[in-house]
């Protein structure tokens, strides 16, 4: 087995008693001894550090962003054109049967596109970027920099101690910002539902910058394990699990993310892997949906579980993509695909667990509500 | 109080044995979110499944350490599944059960070796 690659927080995630795991190919803090539990409401009542340096940071630079923008419309259904300077979006590469790649962020950064993509796929992002996108556009990827998520309702005033400025930020604005003297590229995003910032310092100063906000009596870190259950709750997708190569972004429940202008009666139409395949699901409809789930027992229906129409007989209409326990929303949560005809909220449906069919309700997602800075 | 490798306690009071699980195993599995436990009345064999836990990571299993009957159950642990974390060698118990055969205690570790088990 290859050796875990560290971030440049491992000694202080170490320091903090983390338990680490292997993850992504990286070592990465999946709790600390606050406990999965307690870091997740820490977040949502407080403020939570999360160490998210294993992901992909990547700068796309042509002669303008414009330029950058037009090639990377080319790879993704997104309007890149159109994102003001200054301003982050989500986003997600498709192939060309319309599945997902990969999800993930681009920001205008004036006169360059700054993309952070999931930890498990960058190196066949920047390698799909490199292939379709040189020589016009340059792909770097950033390995000198860590990045980490400050994110829950204490999350401003937190980071507002090191640069007042911060507060200013609107939600998915992206800036250039000095924190305690670092210069630092923050966006005002996060994967947890929660408002809050994320943050891509230089890795040499990435520990001196999280002691200083750990110092602070409303800032705990938060391993992996919390950071899942908490993104679960927000309705957020993990790729992999609820999106993958096979999952067009119609039946993820993600057609707000592909604005107008790239629809296929928008002014740029077309022009990205598997265009007619999601055209044809916008058109026609799907026959399978990602919904929100909430089963009506207390016992969690994790990935994998089958889902059903009834109680008794029939063969599964779908399957739990994602599931566990939600400590906010104090009972199990999940997500998974249906049927069309079960998609509605509110249907009552059944998942298999241990062999006993246990009703579960299709829910609005995301099953806690979102805090964000609008 | 015996050990099983399971990770699970059996204290002896009268004709009964109490079954809970170890402190290690609760720090191991995590924040305890849902408990699901045997009827009592329910004739068991040694290392039959009679009890889910899961835990904000997982679910496991708890085994029947003997053969026997479940005779009592914790039921206010399924309403408060955290007490497997508060508590696990007190309050959160989950089975007595009455020992058809006593001697398969024998086959258990006592503290001192199941400390150098867990090491």
């Amino acid at each position: 087995m290859e050796e875990l690659k560290q971030t440049a927080l491992f000694d202080l995630h170490v320091e903090l008693g983390a338990k680490m795991v292997g993850f992504a190919g990286y070592s990465m803090p999946v709790q600390y001894p606050l406990g999965v539990m307690k870091e997740h409401l820490h977040t949502r009542q407080a403020a939570g550090l999360f160490d998210v340096s294993h992901m992909g940071q990547v700068v796309l630079q042509a002669k303008s962003y414009e330029d950058a923008a037009r090639a990377f419309e080319t790879l993704v259904p997104q309007d890149v054109l159109g994102l003001g300077a200054g301003r982050q979006r989500y986003g997600f590469f498709t192939n060309e049967a319309g599945g997902i790649e990969d999800d993930l962020m681009f920001a205008n950064r004036g006169d360059h596109l700054f993309v952070v993509v999931n930890a498990a796929c960058k190196e066949a992002d920047i390698a799909r970027m490199k292939a379709a996108l040189a020589p016009d556009v340059v792909v770097t990827e950033i390995t000198d920099r860590a990045l980490v998520a400050l994110q829950g309702p204490a999350a401003e005033a937190a980071l507002a101690r090191l640069n007042p400025a911060v507060a200013d930020m609107a939600f998915m604005d992206f800036a250039e910002v000095e924190l305690d003297g670092v210069a630092c590229w923050v966006s005002r995003s996060g994967y947890t539902g929660e408002d809050g910032y994320e943050i891509s310092i230089p890795e040499t100063e990435a520990a001196g910058l999280c002691r200083k906000l750990l110092d602070m009596d409303d800032v705990e870190p938060i391993g992996l394990g919390a950071r899942d259950s908490l993104r679960l709750e927000g309705g957020l997708c993990l790729y992999g699990n609820d999106i993958d190569a096979s999952t067009s972004p119609i039946e993820a429940a993600l057609t707000w993310a592909i604005q107008k202008v790239r629809r296929a009666d928008g002014a740029r139409a077309g022009g990205f892997p598997g265009a007619d395949r999601i055209y044809g699901d916008l058109a026609e409809g799907v026959a399978r949906k990602r919904v929100g789930l909430a089963p009506q027992g207390r016992a969690p229906m994790r990935a994998g579980t089958q889902l059903f129409a009834a109680a008794e007989g029939g063969d599964p209409i779908g399957e739990v993509t994602s599931g566990g326990f939600g400590p906010t929303y104090e009972g199990p949560v999940a997500m998974g695909y249906v049927g069309a005809a079960q998609a509605a909220v509110g249907t009552e449906i059944f998942g298999e667990v241990r062999g006993k069919r246990m009703p579960v309700t299709v829910a609005k997602m995301p099953l806690v509500p979102a805090n964000f800075k609008r | 109080m015996k050990f099983t490798e399971e990770h699970e306690w059996l204290r002896v009071e009268g004709d009964v044995v109490v079954v809970g699980i170890t402190e290690h195993a609760s720090e191991q599995l995590g924040d305890v979110v849902f408990v699901e436990l045997p009827e009592a009345g329910t004739e068991v064999t040694k290392d039959e499944e009679v009890c889910v836990i899961e835990s904000v990571k997982a679910a496991s299993d708890i085994l029947a350490p003997l053969d026997g009957e479940i005779v009592e159950v914790n039921d206010p642990l399924v309403d408060e599944p955290g007490k497997v974390n508060d508590d696990p060698l007190e309050g959160a118990w989950f089975f007595k059960i009455k020992p058809s055969d006593l001697s398969q205690m024998d086959d258990y570790m006592d503290e001192a070796a199941y400390k150098d088990f867990i090491g």
